[in-house]
This record gives C-alpha cells, sequence and structure tokens, in this order.
C-alpha cells in the first residue's frame, strides 16, 4: 500500500513518484491515454459493430469542462477522475460502496464515484470537490461553511461529505438537523466526527440558501 | 476485506439505447452476458474477481424502461427506476406506501440513487463464504461452509434450507409479494409475467440462483394491481446499523379491514429463507379476526412454526414474531429512519 491508501501502481519505476508521473502524462496532452502498463486492456476486440456497442475515447463533462479522456470499459469514474484527470480530492475509502469518502454528483445527484462505471457518465455533469470553488478561488458556501467551522479532524472524508452535502441541499435546502442526518448518512467519518459535520453543515445549508 | 484492487478484470461493454438491442445483445451472448443495472450489487462480484463476464451490458441509457406510471389505479415501474425514485414517489407514496418505505431503507442515500427495484428484486445471495468466492453448493459444489459446527451463520435461514442456508436479502422484494406485484420478463420476442412471488426460487429448485432469471432474460417492469392501494400497510426493516446494512429480518403486510376486523391479509418476510418466506398460514389463521393481541399472539407462535434455526441464528425466531405481532397490531415503528 502506498501514502495515500491506494494499491502500488505496477509498473512504475522505483524512485519515480506516480503523482508525479501521472500530472506529467495529464500536463502533456489534450488526451489522456491510458498506458498499458497503468491500466489491463481489454482482452476482446474495441467493438463488435453492434448497437450499443462502446468506443474507449469519450469526452467527459467534468467539473464545467470537456475532458477527452481514453477510459477503459471496466474504468470506475473515481479511478479516471484520480488518474487520468488528477483529480484527487475524490477519496477512495473503500472501493465497495460502503463509505462515501468517493462522493461525486452526476447531475447534481451524489453518487459513489467507486461504483459508477466511467463509461456510463458520458453526457452526465460530473462534478468533483475540485469543481466547486468560482473560478476566482470563491468557495462554494458548502465548503466556506466548513472552513468557518472547522468541522472535520483529518478531514479524508471531507471531499465527501462536501459532495454528499451540496448534492442533498439541492433537493432540500432547508432540511432539519435529522433530515440533513439522514439525507448524508451514506458518508462514513472514521474520527467519529459525526456532530460537529452536521453543525457545519446545517450552517451550510443556511449560507447555501442565501448565496 | 479483500485486498483493494486497481480494476476490475476487463470486459466488454454495450451501452443498448433501447429493450430490444438489450434483448439482441443478451440474445447473442447468452451465459458470456451479464446484465448491468445500477450496479451496485454487480460490482462486488467483479472487482473481487469472483464473476468474470465476458460481456456487461450496461441498462443505463435504456430510458424506455425507467419511470412509474398509473396502470389502472394500481402503478407501472419500469425496472430501471432508482429505489429514490421509488422511495419519493408521489403515486407510490400515497397508495403503496410500504413499497415507498422499503426502498427508503435499502443501504444508503448514494446506493438508492444508483440502485435500481429490477437490480433489488434481482440481486444474490450476501452469505459471505459464497461471496468471497468459496467453492459452495451456490457456487457449484457440493458443500456448504456455512453450515458446520464453527460457521458463522448469524445472518442466515431459519427457515427452508436444503443444503444451502443463505438468505434472500432483498428489501423490496417483500413488498412487491404483499402487494400481488406481477414481474414482466423479456427474452428475445417473447414475453412473460409472473406473480412476484414465482419470481424467487429456493434451493430444492436451483440452488445456484435466487430468482428464476436465465441469461437471455430482461425483467422490464413490474406491475402493481390497484388491489392494495389505500388498505392498511406496514414495513419493519431490523438491522445492525440503520444506514448500509441489510436486514437481519424485515416484513411486509397489507391488510384489508371490513369494519374491524381483517378480511384479507398478507404478510411476506426476508432475510429467513433463500425466497421470500410468506406466510400462508397466518394469513388463513387472521381472516375474520380483529387487529387486537390475541390475534397477533396466535400469528406469531404460526408464523414460527417449522423454524430451524443455526448455531448463531436462533434470535430470528423471537424476532420474527416481534415483527409479526407489531405489523398485525399496526404499531408504530421505534426506528424512524
Ligand atoms: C454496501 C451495500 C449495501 C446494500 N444494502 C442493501 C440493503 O440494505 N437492502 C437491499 O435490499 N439491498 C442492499 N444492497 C444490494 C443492492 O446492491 C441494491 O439493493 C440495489 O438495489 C441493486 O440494484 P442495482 O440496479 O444496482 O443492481 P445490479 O448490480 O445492476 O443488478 C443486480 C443483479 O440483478 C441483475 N439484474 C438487474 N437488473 C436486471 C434486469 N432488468 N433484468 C435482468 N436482470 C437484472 C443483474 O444481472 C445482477 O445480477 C446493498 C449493496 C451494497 C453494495
Ligand atoms: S449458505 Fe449457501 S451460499 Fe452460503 S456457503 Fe452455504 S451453500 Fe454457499
Ligand atoms: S470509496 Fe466509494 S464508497 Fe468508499
Ligand atoms: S474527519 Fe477523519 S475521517 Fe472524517
Amino acid at each position: 500500500m502506498s501514502q495515500d491508501g491506494m494499491t502500488d501502481v505496477p509498473g512504475l519505476q522505483p524512485g519515480h513518484s506516480r503523482r508525479n508521473f501521472i500530472k506529467g502524462v495529464i500536463a502533456a496532452g489534450a488526451t489522456v491515454s491510458a498506458s498499458a502498463y497503468l491500466f489491463r486492456t481489454t482482452i476482446m476486440g474495441q467493438n463488435d459493430g453492434m448497437a450499443g456497442a462502446v468506443e474507449r475515447l469519450i469526452t467527459l463533462d467534468v467539473n464545467g469542462q470537456q475532458r477527452r479522456v481514453d477510459v477503459l470499459k471496466n474504468e470506475t469514474l473515481a479511478m479516471t477522475l484520480r488518474y487520468k484527470l488528477g483529480l484527487t480530492g475524490t477519496k477512495l475509502g473503500c472501493d465497495r460502496a460502503e463509505c462515501g469518502a468517493c462522493t461525486v454528483t452526476v447531475d447534481d445527484v451524489p453518487r459513489y464515484a467507486c461504483s459508477v462505471l466511467t463509461h456510463s457518465v458520458r453526457g452526465k455533469k460530473v462534478v468533483s470537490i475540485e469543481g466547486l470553488a468560482k473560478p476566482d478561488g470563491t468557495l462554494h458556501p458548502v465548503q466556506q461553511a466548513v472552513v468557518d467551522g472547522q468541522g472535520f479532524q483529518c478531514a479524508f472524508c471531507m471531499p465527501g461529505f462536501v459532495m454528499a452535502t451540496v448534492g442533498f441541499l439541492k433537493t432540500n435546502p432547508s432540511p432539519t438537523r435529522e433530515q440533513l442526518a439522514h439525507g448524508i448518512s451514506g458518508n462514513l467519518c472514521r474520527c467519529a466526527d459525526y456532530n460537529k459535520i452536521l453543525d457545519v453543515m446545517m450552517v451550510a445549508a443556511d449560507k447555501s440558501r442565501g448565496a | 476485506m479483500p485486498p483493494i484492487r486497481d480494476v476490475m478484470p476487463a470486459f466488454e461493454l454495450f451501452q443498448p439505447a433501447n429493450v430490444g438491442d438489450a434483448l439482441a445483445i443478451l440474445d447473442r451472448h447468452g451465459a458470456d452476458a451479464w446484465v448491468m443495472a445500477g450496479g451496485m450489487d454487480t460490482f462486488d462480484w467483479l472487482k473481487d474477481r469472483i464473476r468474470k463476464p465476458k460481456v456487461v451490458v450496461d441498462l443505463g441509457n435504456v430510458t424506455e424502461l425507467r419511470g412509474i406510471k398509473d396502470a389502472a389505479g394500481g402503478l407501472e415501474i419500469g425496472a430501471m427506476t432508482t429505489l429514490t425514485s421509488v422511495a419519493d414517489d408521489p403515486l407510490v407514496k400515497e397508495r403503496f406506501p410500504m413499497l415507498a418505505a422499503a426502498a427508503l431503507k435499502v443501504a444508503s442515500p448514494q446506493i438508492r440513487n444508483q440502485g435500481t427495484v429490477g437490480g433489488n428484486v434481482s440481486q444474490d445471495a450476501r452469505c459471505w463464504y459464497y461471496r468471497a468466492g468459496w467453492p459452495c453448493y451456490r457456487a457449484g459444489g457440493n458443500i456448504c461452509y456455512a453450515d458446520t459446527p464453527t460457521s458463522i451463520n448469524r445472518e442466515h435461514a431459519i427457515f427452508n434450507a436444503d443444503r444451502c442456508v443463505a438468505v434472500n436479502p432483498s428489501d423490496t422484494a417483500p413488498a412487491l409479494i404483499a402487494l400481488d406485484a406481477e414481474f414482466v420478463i423479456k427474452r428475445g420476442s417473447a414475453e412473460r409475467v409472473l406473480p412476484a412471488r414465482e419470481f424467487f426460487v429456493g434451493p430444492g429448485i436451483d440452488i445456484t440462483k435466487l430468482t428464476v432469471l436465465q441469461p437471455g432474460d430482461l425483467l422490464t417492469a413490474i406491475r402493481i394491481p390497484a388491489t392494495w392501494a389505500g388498505k392498511a400497510h406496514y414495513f419493519e426493516k431490523v438491522r445492525d446499523r440503520q444506514v448500509w446494512d441489510f436486514a437481519l429480518v424485515n416484513i411486509a403486510a397489507s391488510l384489508n379491514m371490513s369494519g374491524t376486523t381483517i378480511s384479507e391479509a398478507r404478510l411476506v418476510v426476508n432475510g429467513v429463507a433463500a425466497e421470500p418466506y410468506r406466510l400462508d398460514a397466518v394469513e388463513a389463521a387472521i381472516k375474520g379476526k380483529p387487529r387486537d393481541k390475541a390475534t397477533a399472539d396466535l400469528a406469531a407462535d404460526l408464523a414460527v412454526q417449522g423454524a430451524v434455526p443455526l448455531r448463531h441464528n436462533a434470535y430470528k425466531i423471537p424476532l420474527v414474531k416481534a415483527l409479526v405481532k407489531r405489523a398485525i397490531r399496526g404499531e408504530a415503528e421505534w426506528a424512524t429512519s
């Protein structure tokens, strides 16, 4: 296991930081391609010509930008965001739909990025934690409430909680504390800072209504 | 937890845009194809590399399979309708509140936002020996690892076990049976419509499956007749944590009252057998009786007749009794969410 909790990537040279290597790939061209040694390539043909067959080179709408990406058919959105697009704010805790650390919104609905095939979000609006602030750096009201209230301890779970709250507030902008707790109950905090998280997220709801 | 793997094994992916194309792809690939609805039951199998389908057919773009519409006072629910949509739908809440309650108690918000009602009723057993890839009866072998003196079987069956002691884990399945729903299954150009109860199979019929679905089959819709709309409903789920966890036991009941007596009833319990367990004897015995303590006590005793506990799950017997009593008396649930 490497420091950020993910399995080591086979094939990388020792001493060569994976993070820098990936950022380098991203900077190098508009199209981010999957290297055969980073991800296993598909064993079967690319396309057997039937209706519904899938191309690998696709365009994704991520954080308001159109991103051309080479996506494996068996690739999850969390993998694409973190390792193809460099958006490492989306965390992987369990990779099993059991913790919420990977929560992003897809067409404004909170989903577990570890349990979504990237190919299934084509044509949909994906927003990760990196896409919440305005281009001028102004934080989203939910982010601002978290900063002001310091609602987290280690904060590994924080991006997921923020995205879950942003999505939930779209369906219920004025929740009671109990409704909010139910609405963001698909996120775990290993530091068990739940009361404080709920405190700041209630403030976040206020700020979001004002914004 | 198994070690975190980087990616799932490779597969060919199809994303058909309509039912016709989906059926053609399923027909062409037969047993090599895996139907994927929301994927919430599917991904574990693939990530753990226990199942390695060559072809995955993602139904996410088949919009005609999504949505809830009125059908002569009942409802027709597309198989790809998410559990969140079922739980939030005004018509479901008005006519069949017990189904909305069942959908709302599945897993977590993010899972309900993506998981479908079709996937929820079609999901496979959660027995961890099986899920971890042990070559047990259900996996085609000839031993049950959950039914030995040292097995951990707190979540397993108390009724109708036959070699395999796994249970059906679905929350919506008992509600749909208690509403006399019908399941529409398409295959090639043929269509068949099954009463909800007949959709599920026990180990005596097929030990490797929980449902009748065969390769090539597509569940397209669930039809709920008007029969139980506006009648007395009850749903309760007992689980260790109030989010994520599967039911230890859940109960769905619908009661038709004439005056103060029960004229007709459906009671279905899940998490206790490989099939959702319908309490036929109870349904018959409580006809013409009031919703009182005497009826509830009688029903509770009848409900657990024939129960055979394993080493760690005898608690399910008093739990089933308690839930049956509460359903018959219509007690307010102690858990709000
Ligand atoms: C952490 C976690 C917690 C969970 N907790 C609960 C819980 O509390 N209660 C509960 O009931 N469930 C629970 N589940 C199980 C389940 O994943 C969800 O209930 C969900 O509804 C499954 O639907 P899906 O569309 O995502 O299924 P998928 O994974 O897409 O499909 C499930 C199965 O059904 C088949 N299938 C799906 N749709 C069709 C169709 N239209 N025609 C033919 N075959 C089809 C698939 O081939 C697959 O075998 C949980 C899952 C996880 C990961
Ligand atoms: S209970 Fe069923 S699924 Fe579990 S180990 Fe036994 S045979 Fe396999
Ligand atoms: S990493 Fe996706 S839910 Fe835990
Ligand atoms: S603050 Fe540490 S996991 Fe939530």
